[in-house]
């Protein structure tokens, strides 16, 4: 029974977001799909002709592979922060606390349901850039791996941002002043070696530069950190969130009183 | 066995506030139980505690044995809930709310689908369930609720004011549906702010102030403690002076309508022989009040002044 009930959830809450996601495609696909459209335009085309290359690659390559992670931490984290907040203010995730099913199973929903949002635009995103660019990816699995645990780390994050969030405003500042300046400084439009020495340093406290270079490396090959400290900054961060998610799940911090 | 069994239950609020005193309470399996009490009283922390939506301080609930605080999961799936407030996606169908909701008790897909279709044509809404819920009317979204809850066929139902806002016809269509779960074996419980449906429906009741229980009892005991009932009387014709009638207070309303507050030894003919000596006809005669709110009144110890507001 107790297999039946959980693998059943899971099935039902990732069932609900997907159908959330789809149903609302003009707020969840498009507008990635056109920011990024317009990067590939304005940094690749006009302002990366001018860069040259960069790593051994035209520019255009070069922000491919961070342009898709972006688009995967800003949706994974999205999608997350969005659908939990909103069924908590909507009170229906009562629905979900009054049922049977543990706290891990409402967190494996939720999370393959921000997981799918982000690799759903991530791969809307890698479509628009063959329309710029080719590509050939070095390292698939690498890409792969990277791309999910980084989907996965965001989505636990998005959590934690929803259980604290009092209102719409809250689910907006950490994406808005934490987020968005990190994933730009993390090495998304260019190497950091490019940086002075001191920034260089500053830099590899980022998390999202290692993510970013993971992935880099799974599509081009190159990077500016090494693979284990890339699989190893994503677990640990993922290890960590994860368990801050259970606690605060059975803690009931924000949803029960 | 209980459907519930509650041992000296406590909770206190972060801001200090004690909802609930360290209450106990017993509901037989089967029961039609009403719990009742003012606004504020605790009903709504106690209904929380039992759902597992609000965390006990201290004390022990136990759903047909299983514990709340030690197996929620196991305890959980026996309970179905209709909450006082609207807590469902409003932009998604009835279909998809009732069939997600029997997901979440692990109901298998196909399943849920029949089980679904059956409650939403039980509570008339099956012509809805492919609708925007949102567009649903006041009374159709408290139906869409209970289908929700009835949807993993618990065996504890509880509904905390199902019918408030709803009109008078709806209601009793939702009282025939809720009784008749209720002869098939469902503990029922209930709060509600029409006490006339807790009288008619319930067998059993508590009665719930400043977070205390104050009274618990079988409904026909409570009501058989009803020493003085109060009567509208409409007249035939006009009235100028009060008429006495020894050992029953009447008040003149208006000139045509007078109360009579009869002690429970008095028998009624005592009344009408008097009036009709007096030269006075009664054309009609009701309740100033139903029954139990007149006890629930006494025992919350708030003056009629007040209005009577309930659960």
């Amino acid at each position: 029974m107790s297999e039946n009930l959980h693998w059943v959830g899971y099935k039902t809450i990732v069932r609900k977001e997907i159908t959330r996601i789809l149903r609302i495609w003009g707020q969840t696909i498009v507008p990635p799909a056109i920011t990024m459209t317009l990067y590939f335009i304005i940094f690749g085309e006009l302002i990366g002709r001018r860069i040259g290359e960069m790593g051994g690659f035209t520019y255009m390559q070069y922000i491919v592979p961070g342009l898709i992670i972006m688009s995967v931490i800003t949706n994974s984290y999205g999608n997350m922060v969005s659908s939990f907040f909103g069924a908590k203010f909507g009170k229906h995730i009562e629905e979900l606390l009054i049922s049977p099913l543990p706290n891990w199973v409402i967190l494996a929903g939720y999370v393959t349901g921000a997981l799918t949002r982000g690799l759903m635009v991530g791969g809307v995103v890698m479509a628009v850039s063959l329309l710029f660019t080719p590509i050939e990816v070095q390292h698939p699995l690498v890409m792969l791996t990277v791309l999910l645990l980084t989907a996965i780390v965001f989505s636990l994050a998005g959590l934690i941002n929803a259980i604290f969030a009092q209102k719409f405003d809250d689910i907006a500042i950490i994406p808005t002043f934490v987020l968005a300046p990190l994933t730009y400084l993390g090495g998304v439009f260019y190497s950091i070696a490019l940086l002075p020495a001191f920034w260089q340093k500053v830099s590899v406290v980022n998390p999202i530069l290692y993510m970013v270079n993971g992935f880099r490396y799974g599509m081009l090959g190159v990077s500016d950190v090494s693979l284990v400290a890339t699989y190893g900054v994503i677990i640990i961060a993922g290890a960590v969130l994860f368990t801050g998610c259970m606690i605060l799940l059975h803690k009931g911090t924000g949803l029960r009183t | 066995m209980y459907a519930l069994e509650i041992n000296n239950l406590r909770k206190t609020y972060k801001n200090g506030v004690e909802a609930l005193k360290g209450i106990s309470l017993k509901v037989e399996e089967g029961d039609f139980f009403a719990l009742l009490g003012p606004n504020g009283a605790g009903k709504s922390t106690l209904i929380g505690i039992i759902s597992s939506l609000v965390n006990a301080t201290s004390g022990e609930t136990l759903v047909f044995g299983t514990s709340v605080q030690k197996d929620r999961s196991k305890a959980m799936a026996q309970i179905g809930l209709v909450p006082q407030e609207l807590n469902f996606n409003q932009f998604e169908k009835p279909m998809e709310i009732v069939v997600n909701q029997a997901g979440y008790y692990g109901i298998p897909r196909e399943i849920a689908l029949d089980r679904a279709e059956k409650y939403l044509k039980q509570l008339d809404l099956w012509d809805k369930a492919e609708k925007i819920s949102r567009t649903l009317s006041g009374g159709m979204k408290r139906r869409l609720m209970i289908a929700r809850a009835m949807v993993n066929e618990p065996r504890l139902l509880i509904l905390d004011e199902p019918t408030a806002g709803v009109d008078i016809e709806i209601r009793r269509s939702m009282w025939e549906f809720v009784k008749d779960i209720n002869n098939h074996g469902t503990t029922v419980i209930l709060t509600t702010h029409y006490l006339e449906e807790a009288e008619s429906l319930c067998r059993n009741i508590a009665i719930i102030d400043h977070g205390e229980i104050i009274k618990n009892t079988d409904m026909r005991s409570l009501l058989a403690t009803l020493d003085v009932e109060t009567f509208v009387l409409d007249l035939r014709e006009a009235i100028v002076d009060c008429p006495a009638v020894d050992g029953i207070d009447i008040v003149v309303r208006d000139d045509r309508t007078l109360e009579a507050s009869i002690p429970k030894q008095k028998s009624l003919n005592t009344l009408f022989a008097e009036l009709e000596r007096q030269g006075i006809h009664v054309l009609s005669m009701r309740n100033k009040a139903n029954r139990l709110e007149e006890l629930f009144m006494k025992l919350v110890d708030r003056g009629a002044a007040q209005g009577v507001e309930a659960a």
